[in-house]
């Protein structure tokens, strides 16, 4: 039996009111989002919201008539083809600025460091002469090469090898382990939290790409889906909102699973990054 | 957004690592830096490198629609740019949506991160809610919104109708379609500053709130005299980051607006890839991307730079 | 005009009980201290003080008002904590100043309160400097001069000591006694550490398993511990408590090993005898009259603890001046002195006949 406190109680209670109305406020659009894309595209025209003909026919013609799943099977194979480069890609070259000495090793980081400064959307116009010379465009390729490292993976790995203990490095380097031994069975199980944490930025990253996508892809076989919806709402179906709405549905209910299972991870993460 | 995430220590840690690992397999350790190096120092040549001294090339060309550069224009392109009162009310616009954005988006995180910062039962369930336009893509995020914007059928129409209230055109009036726009990014990029800010704010000592309350402090006063302070160097990371991302912004305004109406929303990124892309104009679409190129530099400069300054906070 | 706790308890959930019907009066201008193993609930009770945690049930008054339900900054007091607590972002001026700011308190006058504390402690001349810039035993001295400033005549201190090395704790120790002695003020002191509460309170109250043990000067709690945790818990080395059997009104058996000839009847048959290490005695024996056997010796300087195994299997200390001579595994005999506690099956110390008058 807690003494009761007033001023308290009622502080408790307008702080409850106060999270619930944010959270519906920041809710809404996937409320009215998905709720929409149950209804029929003529209730919906009609501004007729509390329709009750409330079905997956959305769903099922999202899935019939639009390559949208083409689209999420392509961003989930580049996205996930992305993320592995860039885990291997990032985890070799920190592990090259922790471990190894080598000349100009400092000048190289600093290059690193610059490159982080410069944005990507700057450089579509040579980026777009050079894959196009190579051939590269509306393929697998062109989304994927361009991504396989990134120098904001490579800073981020590098400052958490600098906490990987001395001692454990020592003690291998006296076992007579070499670098490839120290970096697969010391260096990367240690810092697994590290390698988790790039893996879902640039799972995420690849997943959001838009820009490049646009640019260099055309055919429903290669293109992504940020695109592939972008297609679908401007061109084929064109305010055909229920289907749209079911479209947004089917891709935004696995990437927010995917998000709270790795909720843990992600904190974890952006702390290490943002507020040492 | 991710790409701009932090250097926390760079010249502190780099001296004492020096000292750290400083022995071990010395003679052999360049073969394998080429090694583990390699493949990434290229690619960052071929695609980071490379194409800013091409575009730094270019910028001072008049080029043809191919792309091919013809006339050495010196500094021409830059000038034209910065003398066009279009471009410069694509500035404009730019940095309008971009501090909006900014204060915007940090201001409604901290309000919830503070929120939810508090000890309450259940409270597990809103750092969840909170969080989760994190999952939300560009593409989503648009159309979630185009829908509620939507001047015929959208949702705010529904409901002004049902109120009897004046209906707003969102996309077709230049100065709502801005609004539009910045909605929906601060929407999008709601879920990361309140995670971060939270997790900033929870990392406060509670012997500190402790103290001033004994010390008779109201908690509207522990809030800027205590929690402020203590998390100003996350706040300034979430801002420069929020800064330097719509700085970038490109996926919604193509989905939401295409820049207009009125190229009311034809903001950096936009301008250079119709400039480069529909136009043809690469030379110009060139000096576009440098000084963007600056810009972003700039901030992600100062970013670094704070940042070290703290290591020792 | 004091503080008092009246039947104080505090419960997380119904099975578990963080303080059970605590009582105690804090008289005003009094250093009392509160001291007990980890976990026995003494940072819980200061902060029912404080009010930065709630109470379950009992009564709390502080100068004559019920506080239970005032907010921790309606009570009047101040409070020192075991991490200090400093702003790391303000310089020890403004530390110092916070509290008076949020009371608005006119310019002036915090100025001549913060500087006056900062004198205080020596600390006037370091007041531009932020935390990270001070020592351990400076910014503890920047707590203490925050408790000064302000002019609340309660101040609590939650273990402020222990996150400063022994040598320094020591200085500290006599700093805050002088302080509270030269401001009058009242002050509620939690420590786990028994000499704290020795050398610095005017009443100590002892707590262990969520519960009060005793509250007494310190001298009431050495010489009259009531019971044997109270007697265990004060004096290094640690009391010898070794169980023990009537002879007759004066004399216990001592589990075969020795007789003690106490000052006090004894009235049970079997008992718990608690000697304090300095009143066994120790000399070098033959194999025949031997009864113990020494383990080890610990030379502190002008003493020497010898450790040692009675036949009986128990272990004992004993405290001896000068420089002990004796190897491991000498055999030795051991003897007591008639100055000695008992206590009884319940751990709860007989007392003295006398004592019986003196209460009745």
């Amino acid at each position: 039996m807690i003494t009761s406190n007033k001023p308290n109680r009622l502080n408790k209670v307008l702080s409850y009111l106060l999270l619930v109305v944010l959270a519906v406020v920041i809710l809404a659009p996937f409320f009215i989002g998905i709720w929409t894309s149950f209804l029929p595209t003529m209730d919906i025209a009609q501004g007729n919201f509390f329709s009750t003909k409330v079905s997956f026919d959305n769903y099922v013609a999202a899935f019939t008539k639009t390559p949208i799943v083409r689209y999420l099977g392509n961003s989930l194979v580049i996205s996930t083809l992305t993320m592995l480069a860039q885990l291997v890609f990032c985890s070799m070259s920190a592990y090259a600025f922790v471990f190894l000495k080598f000349k100009y090793r400092n000048a190289i980081f600093i290059l690193f460091l610059i490159t982080m400064m410069l944005p990507f959307e700057a450089e579509i116009i040579p980026n777009f002469t050079t894959v196009k010379n190579l051939g590269m465009l509306d393929n697998y390729s062109v989304l994927l090469i361009p991504f396989l490292t990134s120098a904001f993976g490579t800073f981020m790995l590098r400052q958490a090898f600098m906490q990987t203990p001395t001692e454990l490095k020592e003690a291998a380097d006296i076992e007579g382990l070499n670098h490839f031994q120290i970096y697969w069975s010391i260096v990367l199980p240690y810092n697994k939290i590290s390698m988790i944490t790039l893996g879902a930025y640039s799972f995420l990253g690849a997943w959001n790409q838009y820009l490049w996508p646009m640019l260099t892809t055309f055919s429903n076989d290669s293109r992504l889906i940020q695109n592939g919806l972008r297609q679908l709402q401007s061109e084929e179906t064109f305010n055909d909102w229920g289907m749209i709405q079911a479209s947004a549905a089917i891709i935004v209910i696995p990437t927010i699973i995917v998000l709270f299972v790795g909720q843990h991870y992600f904190k974890s993460g952006m702390n290490e990054g943002a507020v040492k | 957004m991710l790409k701009s995430t932090t250097p926390t220590m760079v010249g502190s840690e780099a001296k004492a690592k020096k000292k750290r690992h400083s022995f071990s397999l010395n003679a052999k350790d360049k073969y394998f830096a080429l090694l583990f190096l390699g493949p990434s120092l290229l690619l960052l040549s071929v695609f980071v490198f490379y194409p800013m001294f091409r575009t730094l090339y270019i910028s001072m060309f008049l080029t043809n629609t191919l792309g091919k550069t013809t006339v050495f224009n010196g500094f021409g392109n830059y000038a034209t740019l910065l003398s066009s009162p279009e471009y410069i009310a694509s500035m404009g616009s730019t940095l309008f949506y971009v501090l909006a954005v900014t204060a915007l988006t940090v201001s409604i995180g901290l309000l919830l991160a503070n929120l939810a910062s508090q000890k309450l039962a259940g409270i597990g369930i809103f750092r969840t809610l909170y969080s989760i336009t994190m999952g939300v893509s560009v593409s989503v995020a648009a159309i979630f919104w185009l829908f509620i914007f939507n001047p015929s059928t959208g949702f705010f129409t529904i409901i002004s109708n049902a109120l009897h209230l004046p209906v707003i055109n969102w996309l077709t009036d230049p100065k709502m379609a801005m609004w539009a726009v910045i909605i929906t990014t601060v929407w999008m990029h709601l879920g990361f500053t309140f995670l971060i800010l939270l997790g900033s704010i929870s990392s406060v000592p509670t012997t500190l709130y402790e103290a001033a309350s004994v010390e008779g402090a109201s908690e509207r006063r522990q809030f800027f005299k205590i929690t402020i302070p203590m998390i100003s160097p996350t706040l300034f990371f979430v801002s420069t980051i929020t800064l330097i991302d719509s700085f970038k912004s490109f996926g919604l305004i193509d989905l939401i607006t295409k820049g207009g109406p009125t190229n009311s929303t034809n903001m950096l990124v936009y301008r250079l890839y119709k400039d480069a892309f529909y136009s043809g104009n690469y030379g110009q679409a060139s000096s576009e991307a440098i000084i963007l190129t600056i810009i972003i530099a700039f901030f992600t400069f100062l970013q670094f730079k704070f940042l070290e300054k703290r290591v020792n906070y | 005009m004091s503080t008092i706790l009246n039947q104080v308890s505090k419960q997380y959930s119904e099975k578990e009980d963080i303080l059970k019907n605590v009582s105690a009066e804090i008289e005003t201008g009094e250093f009392f201290v509160i001291v007990g193993p980890s976990g026995c609930g003494k940072s819980t009770l200061l902060r029912m003080i404080a009010g930065l945690t709630s109470i379950s049930d009992g009564e709390i008054s502080i100068d004559g008002q019920v506080v239970n339900d005032l907010q921790p900054k309606d009570r009047k007091l101040t409070m020192v904590f075991q991490s200090y607590a400093l702003f790391p972002f303000l310089n020890v001026w403004d530390n110092v100043a916070f509290g008076l700011k949020a009371r608005n308190i006119d310019q002036a006058e915090v100025h001549q309160r913060v500087n006056d504390a900062l004198d205080m402690v020596n600390l006037s001349e370091l007041k531009e400097r932020k935390p990270r810039e001070l020592s351990g035993g400076q910014r503890q001295r920047v707590a203490l001069a925050r408790a000064v400033a302000s002019d609340a005549k309660l101040c609590l201190m939650d273990e402020p000591l222990s996150n400063l090395d022994a040598q320094l704790r020591i200085k500290m120790r006599q700093e805050i006694y002088q302080l509270q002695r030269k401001l009058g003020i009242t002050l509620i002191y939690v420590t786990h550490d028994q000499v704290e509460a020795m050398t610095m309170a005017d009443h100590i109250m002892v707590l262990n398993d969520h519960e009060v043990q005793q509250i007494g000067t310190p001298t009431e709690i050495y010489q009259q511990p009531a019971n044997e945790f109270v007697a265990n818990f004060f004096g290094t080395p640690l009391i010898n408590l070794l169980p023990a059997q009537r002879v007759d009104d004066r004399t216990l058996n001592v589990e075969g090993d020795f007789e003690v000839k106490t000052e006090q009847k004894i009235s049970e048959n079997e008992v718990n005898v608690g000697i304090r290490p300095g009143e066994l005695h120790v000399e070098a024996s033959d194999e025949l009259n031997a009864n113990a056997t020494v383990k080890s010796s610990e030379f502190l300087g002008d003493e020497t603890i010898v450790y040692a195994t009675m036949n009986s299997e128990h272990e004992v200390r004993v405290l001896i001046p000068g420089k002990a001579v004796f190897a491991p595994y000498e055999k030795v005999k051991i003897t007591a002195s008639g100055n000695v506690f008992l206590f009884d099956a319940n751990h709860k110390r007989i007392p003295f006949e006398s004592e019986e008058l003196v209460n009745a």
